[in-house]
């Protein structure tokens, strides 16, 4: 009998800990990375001068004069989020209004499976099909000598935002309560002032969650925008070929040596520092809804 | 009644209610225009051929067996590293973890963790495995880099179904003298399979649909190897996605990319409604 009450004890014992281990792994990896990715980035950054490295405005490591300068990165990388916000956010929000209000149970539900169908679809997907259709779509229609720009990269963001922003909203639209679209009713507002005056702020901060999560996610698209940007280190305009931070780290990973090797984990680190922001300001934003 | 709405809110609501229904077609036209044009482009191409030759300059082939192969041992590898790790620490959290700032840290750990774009995921992965382990850039590293970047979703899908597990069967067994870890593998993770296997469904989808981070770790050859080659150290290969892109950035071969994408579609489609089912299945259990 105490035997088996042992054997048995120890059994619990190795679970509990094998159990505690696979949890705290996760604690593990982010350490693993953030450690990594500083160990590999700061020297670069050390070298180059971090005012020079953020705020340069000329990335050419291969010149006989090196210059390793970001800010056309970051730059890019801010406004192809910002633009990819201004047109997906609205598109997004009213596509999920139309779902979760507006619509009979049958199209929204088709519309609903399309939104699904685009989340799945591979990112590299969508850059084939960037560069084959938006390029020299943008190219005929502006007249350009080349259509691989800010302005195709944005395009092809906004469509890849356009399903997490939309999900996320509909979830806030549908999880006010009803009472307040029957209170809204009953003094005689339309179905549609309903909605926009009523619904719509009272799922103020899901819609925000869902914007935040559309800027997390076109900050960290490499792939799709690389197939359609031009991939060339301008400072960013419109309708020029830009490099995002993301498109920076992965177009000159192959060849690079030395010092320009380390300068790309330097970018790795501002994009991963960039990306941290977003998260706090995610959970700071869920925290304050729980509230 | 309807006369005492004044003509400007009338047009407010008309032009409002225009917009809705125009986004909601924009977004329907946008993904049914993409579906056709890359059907209509990438079917014509795929024959018993093209999947099922290996690309050769010599022979004059061109084929994507080696890509759907490295797809299948990335897919096989990370799901049988990250299952058991990710659903041990799904039972940590709901079943031993008692203290709630722990719980707090390591939800906050994997929230970060998915909130990592799979670029970083890359080049991490490729100084972790590649260089630091030295594994070479080969399958078994690209497999390990996705094995983080998967455990979030695992993790999540786990706990939730864990969560839908009534306390009372807990009680009942453990009050018939079973241990905490016979409890648990006899009452709390039977329940809990359809939650495993969403997570199964929705990283397979993830994997199935990566690139940036399969890049440098797993490398862009276009060779087969058998199951025992795939695990072992520098055996490089790129999967359906990698493929793609290099045959359409860097070979501009956009015939065969367009293939790939469609063959991508596909399983896009399959993944999708195999997650709807666990789902449904999954909320018909929680209902219960």
């Amino acid at each position: 009998m105490s035997k088996i009450k042992k054997t048995a004890r120890i059994i619990e014992k190795s679970t509990n800990i094998i159990f505690t281990f696979c949890g705290f792994l996760a604690v593990a990896f982010v350490i693993l990375i953030t450690g990594f990715l500083c160990v590999s980035g700061i020297p670069a950054i050390r070298e180059i001068g971090i005012c020079d490295f953020l705020f340069g405005t000329d990335w050419s490591p291969t010149s006989a004069s090196s210059s390793y300068g970001i800010l056309p990165f970051i730059l890019t990388s801010v406004y192809g989020t910002f633009g990819a916000i201004l047109i997906g956010v609205p598109l997004g929000l009213m596509c999920a209004i139309f779902i979760a209000k507006s619509a009979n149970e049958k199209i929204a539900k088709t519309v609903r499976s399309c939104v699904d169908l685009l989340s799945g679809i591979p990112s590299v997907v969508y850059g084939l099909v960037g560069m084959i259709i938006i390029v020299p779509m943008v190219r005929e229609v502006f007249n350009l000598s080349d259509g691989a720009n800010l302005f195709s990269a944005i395009i092809v963001l906004t469509i890849m935002i356009l399903p997490s922003v939309i999900s996320v909203s509909e979830t806030a639209i549908r999880s006010v309560p009803k009472e307040y679209e029957e209170a809204s009713l009953a003094l005689g507002a339309t179905k549609t002032e309903t909605i926009f005056k009523v619904i719509v702020p009272a799922a103020k901060s899901g819609i925000l969650t869902a914007v935040v999560l559309g800027i997390g996610r076109s900050v960290g698209e490499a792939m799709a925008v690389m197939m359609v940007s031009g991939n060339v280190a301008n400072m960013p305009g419109l309708f020029k070929s830009v490099r995002f931070l993301t498109t920076a780290v992965a177009s000159e990973m192959s060849y690079s040596s030395g010092l320009q090797r380390k300068a790309l984990f330097s970018i790795a680190l501002v994009l991963f520092v960039f990306i941290l922001i977003i998260n706090l300001v995610l959970n700071l934003i869920v925290k304050r809804d729980k509230e | 009644m309807q006369d005492k709405i004044s003509l400007g809110r009338k047009i407010k609501s008309a032009v409002l209610n225009i917009l809705m229904y125009l986004s909601a077609g924009t977004i329907a036209l946008i993904l049914l225009g993409m579906i056709g044009y890359i059907l209509y482009r990438g079917l014509p191409h795929i024959s018993l051929d093209f999947l099922t030759q290996k690309p050769s300059l010599v022979r004059e082939t061109v084929g994507i067996l080696p890509n759907i192969l490295n797809t299948l041992y990335i897919i096989l590898i990370t799901l049988v590293i990250v299952l058991p790790i990710g659903v041990g620490a799904a039972i940590y959290l709901n079943e031993y973890a008692k203290n709630k700032r722990i719980v707090r840290i390591i939800e906050l750990a994997t929230e970060t963790l998915s909130g990592i774009p799979s670029i970083i995921y890359g080049l991490v992965g490729m100084l972790i495995f590649v260089q630091f382990c030295s594994l070479g850039t080969s399958l078994l590293a690209g497999s390990l880099t996705l094995v983080i970047m998967t455990l979030p979703t695992i993790i999540r899908t786990t706990q939730e179904s864990l969560k839908t597990v009534p306390n009372g069967y807990r009680e009942g067994s453990l009050a018939l003298g079973a241990g905490k870890w016979y409890m648990i593998r006899t009452v709390v993770l039977p329940s809990a399979i359809d939650g495993i296997v969403t997570g199964c469904i929705l990283s397979i989808g993830r994997i199935v649909g990566e690139s940036a981070a399969l890049l440098f770790t797993a490398g862009m050859a276009n060779e087969v190897y058998g199951l025992l080659d795939a695990v072992k150290s520098g055996n490089a290969g790129s999967t359906l996605t990698v493929a793609l892109y290099m045959y359409a950035k860097e070979r501009g071969e956009f015939e065969i990319a367009f293939g790939v994408a469609a063959i991508l579609l596909l399983l896009t489609f399959i993944i999708n409604l195999s997650s709807k089912l666990a789902a449904k299945k999954l909320k018909a259990k929680g209902a219960k």
